[in-house]
């Protein structure tokens, strides 16, 4: 009984675009699994069971796709789980997986995450008019805005904060292979040239859609013990956390949500952290809205009430800053809705063993990956680390 | 991995790469007891939400009440004017939309309700609209008032002075329920909880 | 592993359509029901986790709206599953073997009736291959009866003996659906629905709801005067290509059904998630079930069907007859995707 110790072995991810015409549901899956299997020197074989994420099967069309893909997954015999938190589901996802090795029923499991928003219309799928229910004016953009543009009026923060996450995560990006858009000549005008959408949130300072997967192996102690003896690393996972609360709910706070609060604090305790800017050397979190970096700071306990923006504008969340965010580009860069949770989980991960290549920041001891999903509402955390809990 | 070929006769056919696979599925959707109220009401040109015990009122009414979950029951008619508590203002064509850009999707809080519901202004351009603003609720024509919030057109200026204290729900909690104050977490205990009463202010 | 137990169990009435409340005002009294049986609330509960599918309503996100009649203020640590409830229990299960937590609260729901169910579920068939045929899932079931028949293990008189033994103990199930007391050769006497099945071998379609809540040792002993320990459950998956697949066995129940235990005592009742009649004798065969094994006494789900929730109910079934003394260990089964494609087979038992 109790907790066993578990840990990231192998890490894998397809290259995001808008469209990979070039595989099927199937291949795309495989094709993020396949790597996170060879990161971790395994085959499929050594795999015992199979936790698999996505957003709403309407993006593909397909009820329940984990049921066709299950052998595509190798999972023929084995057990195969299918979770969906809405936009958390990828950091959820890899959180049920670590609990099967924690409880000690398996010592090597597979999580997966996608989406593969092309094979149908995504647009579509998330505004499908639900009857009798008040329609959503203009999709998650105009859901977010009015969220953001309270922020700012709270916090009373300079209009060029959201503009300037933009450009840090897109020069982020552009050391990623992996990231869905690869933006050379972005700059600050750039962005700012772009068109203002859902005023306060500009085109550039927006997501894109993406195709793409993410895969991690997750092991035991012995299996991560074996892989620090070759040589490879492990992240260890030293705390992981979920908080769900209702999407319209009159006592709640849309801008700084006191479930991502609930979570960030179980999380950080797990994990003995007690002043999370100081004791956390890096973050991947959830930016779909480039508004959200200065939110999530203060949201996370990074900075103080009001002052998250100043981070954003001082540097600090920079590649080369004191307190670096989203160094893969993040969710403003590649974002494939139900996989976009685990790349956090999983980027974090690489950081920790140091094997982002280009975008690794030096000395990264432990980190914390971060997705929410809904209105706000389903918040999904994971600390870890070089050390072993 | 062996080695896989095309077979000869294959060899030099153009591959398929996608498939179009058009799906169609019919559903009879049930709007549910609490909506069906509100969408009648709607139809004699009424908004009416549901109080939950302590007093909150929600509108439009789901039936349960989000902090207890609990089916509620009593039925309240809340105003047709209120206050906007945010907005944004919207520049892309959307998808289902038809309306003329730029327009303003808004967070309205109508009098006697404690939640906003997202909707339209208009009759005021675009980029006077403010947090604080009052504004009003403009109906169809009585002829095309059809059960859907819908047969509310949009929402347009009161020209009373505006709200300036106005306040997203979990805004009053100093800076926001959710927030750090000297690094401390908040707490569960920082609200109230609807079935014991304890917590919160 | 840690003693984690059902000490409460509740599920709406199944009806072949709930017209006039939506999802979360269906769900409301399961989920209150099993709460107030154990004089609980949502305050006592550390984990809650809920199995549904946007696919039969139509709605996406259909679980956010549903969570609304949990009460999650202050926010709760909660998760769902694109699955049947009896894998969201499965979840809470594994959460609670981590020590941290000692209570979980686990439901399901669906409304079926809002869509042609049939037809729906060839949505989860293979995009690309099966699903543009739209071969509806009773029609994929009467292939594996077929199966069954060819192979010379089973016969239609067995069928029909399955079909009208499960409405006739539905009749002491006030939450069925189809109850009624015809003999065998009665039913033989129908016309084929989908040859070989007969309407009478086949689910109703079901709108309902069930909850379960499961606590760990002492609390559970504290709670309850005879909880119903789960003392194995595991879950197993097949390709969904029926080509794939030999169809008159269940392998994937076999293996769950070993690592779960089921031969590791007498089992005296088993729920067996079979929505078509064959299905029952497939899983018995898989499990190892002697002929005295009473099977599905709640007339299972031949009587009541309610997708994502059946296989959860089925858990739940056992779980009350275990706490009310009348059996010491039983056997629940929930399946998924075609023909028994995915299964889950949980052992549980009263106090020693």
């Amino acid at each position: 009984m109790g907790k066993e110790r578990v840990a990231v072995v192998g890490i894998g991810q397809t290259k995001h675009q808008a469209t990979r015409g070039d595989v099927s549901m199937a291949g795309l899956v495989r094709e993020a699994a396949q790597r996170a299997l060879d990161d971790a020197h395994m085959t499929w074989t050594d795999i015992d069971a199979v936790v698999i994420g996505k957003a709403p099967d309407f993006f593909e069309g397909v009820m329940m796709p984990e049921l066709f893909l299950a052998d595509a997954l190798g999972a023929t015999g084995k057990p195969m789980f299918r979770v969906h938190t809405a936009g958390s589901v990828g950091g959820s996802t890899a959180i049920v997986a670590s609990q099967l090795i924690q409880a000690g029923l398996h010592e090597r499991v597979l999580t997966v995450a996608f989406e593969k928003q092309s094979e149908s219309e995504a647009m579509w799928a998330l505004s499908l008019p639900i009857p009798f229910t008040p329609p959503l004016h203009a999709g998650a953009g105009g859901y977010f805005a009015p969220h953001i543009r309270s922020y700012i009026r709270r916090s009373k923060a300079p209009d060029h904060i959201g503009m300037l996450v933009a450009l840090k995560d897109r020069q982020n990006g552009i050391k990623n292979p992996y990231a869905h858009l690869h933006e050379h000549e972005i700059s600050f005008d750039s962005i700012k040239e772009s068109m203002m959408l859902w005023d306060p949130i500009r085109y550039a300072e927006t997501c894109p859609s993406s195709d793409g997967a993410c895969a991690l192996v997750l092991g035991s102690e012995k299996v991560a013990d074996d892989a620090m003896a070759e040589g490879r690393q492990p992240a260890w996972i030293q705390g992981t956390a979920m908080r769900s609360e209702p999407t319209l709910s009159a006592e709640r706070d849309t801008v700084l949500p006191l479930g991502g609060a609930l979570c960030a604090a179980d999380v950080y305790k797990q994990a003995g952290i007690t002043n999370p800017r100081k004791d956390v050397d890096a973050v991947e979190m959830y930016v779909p809205f480039s508004w959200f970096e200065p939110m999530w700071l203060e949201n996370l306990g990074f900075a103080e009430p009001g002052e998250g923006w100043k981070m954003t504008e001082q540097g600090a969340t920079a590649l080369d800053g004191d307190f670096p965010v989203n160094m893969s580009g993040g969710v403003l860069c590649t974002n494939p809705i139900g996989a976009s949770g685990m790349l956090r989980f999983g980027e974090i991960a690489m950081q920790v063993r140091g094997t982002a290549g280009e975008h690794q920041v030096d000395g990264v001891r432990r980190g914390v990956g971060h997705a929410y999903g809904g209105g706000s509402q389903f918040f999904a955390m994971w600390v870890v680390g070089k050390d072993k809990p | 991995m062996p080695e896989i070929s095309l077979p000869e006769s294959l060899q030099g056919v153009e591959a398929v790469r996608s498939v179009r696979i058009p799906a169609r599925l019919d559903y009879e959707f049930t709007a549910g007891n609490a909506s069906s109220r509100f969408l009648r009401g709607i139809q004699q040109k009424k908004i009416i939400g549901q109080r939950v015990p302590g007093g909150r009122v929600y509108v439009p009414p789901r039936g349960a009440d989000p902090e207890r979950g609990q089916a509620t029951t009593e039925e309240v008619e809340v105003a047709q004017v209120g206050t906007v508590t945010s907005f944004c203002m919207v520049n892309v064509a959307f998808y289902g939309s038809s309306m003329e850009l730029p327009y303003t999707s808004a967070l309205i809080l109508l009098d006697g309700a404690d939640l906003s519901i997202m909707h339209l202004i208009q009759e005021i351009p675009a980029n006077e609209v403010r947090i604080g603003m009052r504004v009003e609720a403009v109906w169809r024509d009585d002829e095309d008032i059809e059960p859907t919030l819908e047969s509310i057109k949009w929402f347009r200026p009161t020209g009373e002075p505006d709200d300036t204290n106005v306040r997203i729900p979990g805004e009053d909690h100093g800076t926001g329920l959710g927030s750090w104050v000297g690094g401390v977490a908040p707490t569960e205990a920082l609200v109230r909880n609807p079935r014991t009463g304890k917590g919160g202010h | 592993m840690r003693d984690i137990a059902i000490i409460s169990f509740a599920q709406t009435p199944a009806v072949r359509r709930i017209p006039e409340v939506n999802e979360v005002e269906m769900l409301m009294p399961a989920i209150h029901g099993a709460l107030s049986q154990v004089d609980m609330t949502i305050d006592d509960i550390g984990f809650t986790c809920s199995g549904s599918t946007d696919y039969l309503a139509g709605v996406g996100f259909s679980f956010v709206s549903t969570l609304d009649g949990v009460g999650a203020w202050p926010p709760i640590q909660e998760s769902h599953v694109e699955m049947d409830g009896a894998w969201a229990l499965y979840e809470a299960w594994v959460k609670l073997q981590l020590g941290e937590l000692d209570t979980a609260l686990v439901y399901s729901y669906a409304k079926s009736s809002p869509g042609d169910l049939p037809m729906v579920l060839t949505r989860q068939l293979d995009p690309i291959t099966v699903a543009p045929l739209w071969p509806d899932s009773v029609s994929l079931a009467a292939l594996q009866a077929r199966s069954l028949l060819d192979s010379g293990n089973y016969t239609e008189a067995q069928f029909a003996e399955v079909a009208a033994r499960s409405r006739r103990s539905a009749l002491d199930n006030p939450n069925a659906q189809l109850a009624w007391d015809r003999s065998a050769a009665e039913l033989l006497g129908e016309d084929y629905h989908i040859a070989p099945l007969r309407k009478s071998d086949c689910a109703p379609i079901t709108d309902g709801a069930a909850c379960v809540i499961l606590a760990a040792g002492d609390v559970a002993r504290s709670k309850v005067k005879r909880p119903a320990w789960i003392r194995g459950i595991d879950h197993r998956v097949e390709p969904i290509h029926l080509g794939l697949r030999d169809l008159t066995v269940s392998e994937s129940t076999r293996i769950a059904g070993e690592k779960a235990g089921v031969a590791d005592g007498p089992i005296d009742v088993a729920e067996l998630h079979a929505p078509f009649s064959h299905q029952e004798l497939i899983l018995r065969d898989a499990l190892g079930l002697s002929s005295d094994v009473n099977i599905n006494p709640s007339g299972g789900a031949l009587s009541a069907n309610p997708m994502m929730t059946a296989g959860l109910i089925r858990i739940g079934e056992v779980a009350n007859r275990i706490s009310a003394g009348d059996v010491n260990r039983g056997v629940a089964h929930a399946t998924s995707g075609p023909c028994l494609q995915q299964n889950l087979v949980a052992v549980l038992e009263g106090e020693a």
